[in-house]
């Protein structure tokens, strides 16, 4: 037995990852194992600590030359994981330009532009245009609420406010409704309306949309070009839930 | 070395590309002695001839403007989408969440102001297209230049790598979409 077998032999619990040895707990999904060791795997929908919830498939690794969801797939000691590939990167750069062609992303006039994930993930995978052609749907705004505001048309579907708001604040304002590409965002209200729920700024689901569907309202444009988000970091940077959290968040809502 | 010719034009724009193409500033001076400009908002010539490069702004929102883009495609060796618009359709775009008779009616029957109220109809106008559209849904693109508007960095690295005979790679310091 070579030196390089002799070393699963005397610590079972770790993967390959790009040639990098990843030490995970058991039962840890390879995303949260790979996010600990300080290592980036591209994703949208997870976020530490909510149920993985596999939507985005931003996370995809080559696992023995299958394509799994990294959030979703339990970590097996020896696994052999291909994450930071060209292929798989040009993968996640056609989901990406499919998420802005199904929406209405266009990001100059959009609030969350330079706080937004989504749009720091099409820099960070060199995204130049859409590709495809535009759906240019039409989905319902929902400004009823008096604080928080709901633009479906920019939303991903990554069902992170509907976790967060089961999951976190305890209270269960929203999900998804619908079949196919007809699938929407819904507010569990009598009236269907943010206004008739019990969603309040103070809430996580409030903060946590990483693009710019659910908005906090009269707080627009109050970070100035250059001191943004993402004009400060990358998204491949590791423990950056944080800072967007911290910024979403505004001294005097 | 014989000088590259470029055409530039703008559809539904709103000549923001133009200006950040502009903010080149003096960089624009040795610019211009690899480069000589075919049709432009910028010279006086009415029809793209045979080009190296052509730049588009602005996206699709009348039938003259899918006039000029094929008349573009039809000319330009290396034809760039340049800005949201023309890549994505842009903030115009937005018209496209109601019908055009809803549109034309709120300008020109019942906004604000309005006197002698009636929608334009005369033959020399060209006919607003139903929906906005980017303009790779309508002609081939070679090349995407980002952002609302491109920066004259952006500009000047893609138009640099073009003259140096490479094939453009944006770097991505410089993607912005906003
Ligand atoms: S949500 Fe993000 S990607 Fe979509 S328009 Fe806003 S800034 Fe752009
Ligand atoms: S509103 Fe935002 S957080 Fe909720 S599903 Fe849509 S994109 Fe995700
Ligand atoms: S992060 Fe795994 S599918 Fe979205």
């Amino acid at each position: 037995m070579g030196a390089e077998e002799n070393r699963y032999a005397f610590n079972s619990n770790t993967f390959d990852m790009d040639g990098v040895e990843i030490p995970f707990k058991d039962g840890q999904t390879i995303m949260d194992a790979a996010l600990a060791a300080g290592i980036y795997i591209p994703h949208l929908c997870h976020h530490p600590g909510l149920t993985p919830h596999g939507s985005c498939k931003l996370c995809m690794v080559d696992i023995g030359n299958k394509c799994m969801s990294s959030c979703t797939t339990p970590a097996v000691a020896g696994q052999q994981v291909s994450n930071n590939t060209p292929v798989l990167n040009e993968a996640r750069k056609t989901i990406t330009q499919l998420l802005f062609i199904e929406g209405n992303h266009l990001c100059p006039s959009c609030e969350k532009t330079g706080n937004c994930t989504l749009q720091a993930m099409a820099y960070f995978l060199g995204m130049l245009d859409g590709h495809f052609p535009q759906f240019f749907q039409r989905r319902e705004v929902d400004a009823s609420h008096l604080t928080v505001m709901l633009d479906r048309d920019r939303c991903i579907l990554c069902e992170l406010c509907v976790r967060a708001s089961r999951e976190v604040d305890g209270k269960n304002v929203f999900a998804i409704a619908g079949r196919g590409v007809t699938a929407h965002l819904v507010v569990n209200s009598p009236s269907g309306k943010l206004a008739d729920s019990d969603l309040e700024t103070s809430d996580m689901a409030a903060h946590i949309c990483p693009v710019g569907a659910i908005l906090i309202k009269e707080h627009g444009y109050e970070i100035p070009i250059g001191r943004r988000t993402f004009d400060l970091h990358q998204v491949g940077e590791i423990g950056l839930e944080k800072v967007i959290q911290a910024k979403a968040r505004h001294t005097n809502e | 070395m014989s000088k590259l010719r470029i055409a530039t034009t703008s559809l539904a724009g709103c000549f923001g590309c133009h200006m950040s193409f502009l903010d080149m500033d003096e960089r624009l001076v040795e610019f211009l002695e690899h480069v000589e400009f075919d049709r432009s908002p910028l010279n006086d010539i009415k029809n793209c001839g045979p080009c190296d490069i052509g730049l588009v702004e602005g996206g699709l929102c009348n039938g003259d403007n899918v006039h000029v883009l094929r008349e573009f495609r039809a000319n330009c060796r290396v034809l760039i989408a340049v800005g949201a618009c023309a890549i994505n359709g842009g903030v115009p775009a937005m018209r496209n969440h109601f019908d055009l008779s809803a549109c034309l009616e709120e300008s020109y029957l019942n906004g604000i102001g309005v006197e002698n109220p009636q929608i334009p109809y005369d033959a020399e106008l060209p006919l607003l297209l139903d929906k906005v559209h980017p303009i790779h849904e309508v002609v081939r693109v070679d090349y995407y230049l980002p952002g609302c508007p491109p920066s004259p960095e952006e500009f000047m690295s893609v138009l640099g790598d073009l003259l140096e005979g490479r094939e453009p790679v944006l770097p991505k310091k410089l993607l912005h979409y906003d």
